[in-house]
């Protein structure tokens, strides 16, 4: 077996921590890269509308359901306690310090994450990057960064979207359809959700599962195998990696939150 | 008044030069202690086997490949000594055709010829258009400005990714593989086409090319490479009366010589269990 042979081994493990390597210092070139693609602002715009636009069908259907949800479990709960008054307070909550960011992070690895990393993958199968390359055209520069910023704006402003609309999904079950009074339900939200510690820590998620998923897509894009088979495996691996990703940052965010 | 290059050496009649340089992928050695020197202002064919090397020659004239030993110079200058702005500041001034052209799918014909000049300079658009459609019309394709690359067929991509690959007028043009898969007639206007670039903007071409006929038509110097080292060079008269059996074999055409057609394997009566057991 493989993983008895102590060289197999120190090769699997530094043949990682190269990839490990090569990823951080591209993420840390990314970062440095902001403020240059910040100055090419066109650039940006077209990648918001590619990435930020073109998601927000699927961000906002999926908050008015999960909405629509939120509101119908709540009560089932509260009712029990003569508590159904506050199911407005408990969707606002679970949407804007948990559902929000991370359900709107998953469904955009899935919608963007994706087309970002298949996007990526096929120029470089189709040897674009290597033209850009030849042409003095920095590809990270040109082509990542640019799609890294869009990805950070986005990220936040799609959550925020989906809190906003899984909320108004919740007052349509609790208010018009289960005939909770429609004053408590708002004031109920108003007098118990903080701005700093709960829509600044949603914000603070946001920010950090989109800074996640698109280094993710990117990072797989550019260094798949230039073949259809490699797209289509790096595209895969976006989706699996980066939903993993904002899971287990998703636990390691709640529980420094809680604690300070 | 301009400063040398720290990395320059003295000048010589040589734009590329090779020396020593051993490369490859993995465990895999491609290009083996190799002396090679392009002449400037030439056409140079690059000829061979397939995996001879041909096209890492040119990746490595380029940078995009690094050579595990040895030194490659362009124009006197030290590949290997140059940061990332020093090689882009190099790489300004060479211009390369990849094979299926690369073009930038998402961008029109025109926005794929105006690219380098957006990127590299602060001309205005007016200025930008005429440049372009200046490159477009010397490769025949200025009233295809407005189409697509998916709306353009293979030989009319390379003409296009060609108008790319001269518009910052560079000192040497690479172009990998620009005749294969093409008609007649696009191969005849695309020998033609990089014949008279060279002649019009006094470059240094360098083809990699399977198309003996024309490639010996239209260069001045050769350069063949087999099995990891340069089996011969010189002018296509001089190539054509090798005496090596590996490049009588490329230019006969001929399934078996030094390049077996077969692939090494085990014999044949012991894939088919010829002979075997009764």
């Amino acid at each position: 077996m493989n993983w008895l042979n102590p060289a197999w081994v120190g090769r699997v493990v530094l043949a990682e921590l190269v990839v490990i390597g090569m990823a951080a210092r591209l993420l840390l070139r990314l970062l440095a890269l902001i403020p240059a693609a910040l100055r090419r602002f066109s650039l940006v715009v077209e990648q918001i509308f590619f990435v930020g636009n073109r998601s927000l069908s699927i961000i906002t259907v999926s908050g008015l359901f999960v909405g629509f949800v939120l509101a119908l479990q709540g009560y089932y709960t509260l009712q029990r306690y003569g508590s159904a008054e506050a199911v407005g307070l408990l969707v606002a909550l679970s949407l804007v310090r948990e559902l929000g960011p991370v359900v709107s992070a998953l469904l955009f690895a899935g919608r963007a994450g994706t087309s970002l990393t298949a996007e990526i993958g096929l120029m470089k199968a189709g040897e674009q990057l290597d033209a850009m390359e030849m042409m003095a055209v920095d590809p990270v520069q040109r082509v990542l960064a640019p799609r890294f910023v869009a990805g950070l704006v986005s990220m936040p402003l799609l959550a925020g979207v989906f809190s906003a609309v899984g909320v108004i999904g919740g007052w349509l079950v609790a208010v018009p359809l289960i005939g909770i009074d429609g004053g408590a339900f708002w004031s109920q939200m108003q007098g118990g959700v903080s701005w700093w510690s709960d829509v600044g820590n949603g914000v603070v998620k946001s920010v950090v599962f989109g800074v996640t998923v698109t280094f993710v897509s990117l990072w797989q894009g550019y260094t798949c195998k230039p073949t259809p088979e490699g797209v289509s495996q790096a595209t895969t691996r976006t989706v699996v990696v980066s939903s993993l990703a904002v899971l287990a940052l998703d636990f390691v965010l709640t529980a420094m939150m809680f604690s300070v | 008044m301009s400063l040398p290059h720290p990395n320059r050496s003295p000048a010589s009649e040589a734009l590329i030069e090779m020396r020593g340089v051993t490369c490859g992928y993995g465990d895999r050695t491609i290009l083996e202690n190799v002396d090679i020197s392009l002449p400037r202002g030439k056409v140079i064919g690059v000829m061979g086997t397939s995996g001879g090397g041909k096209t890492t020659l040119l990746r490595l004239i380029g940078r995009q490949l690094s050579p595990l030993s040895g030194q490659v110079l362009f124009d006197g200058i030290d590949l290997a000594g140059l940061d990332r702005k020093g090689l882009y500041d190099l790489r300004r001034r060479m211009g390369m055709l990849f094979q299926f052209g690369a073009l930038f799918t998402d961008l029109s014909v025109f926005d794929n010829v105006a690219f380098p000049l957006r990127e590299h300079t602060d001309l205005s658009e007016s200025m930008i258009r005429d440049l372009v459609l200046m490159k477009l019309d010397a490769v025949g394709l200025r009233g295809a400005r407005h189409l697509m690359p998916s709306e353009v067929s293979g030989g009319m991509a390379r003409r296009v990714a060609l108008a790319r690959a001269i518009v910052l007028d560079p000192d040497l043009i690479m172009y990998d593989e620009p005749f294969a898969g093409l008609d007649p007639i696009s191969l005849g206007s695309a020998s033609r086409l990089i014949r008279d670039l060279n002649h019009a903007l006094g470059v240094t071409s360098v083809i990699v090319s399977h198309d003996v006929e024309e490639t010996f038509e239209i260069a001045d110097h050769i350069v063949f490479l087999a099995n990891g080292r340069v089996a011969a060079q010189g002018t296509p008269a001089q190539i054509r009366e090798s005496t090596d059996p590996l490049v009588h074999q490329f230019f006969s055409a001929s399934p078996d010589g030094p390049v077996q057609f077969h692939y090494p394997a085990v014999s044949v009566a012991e894939d088919f269990g010829a002979g075997g057991k009764a």
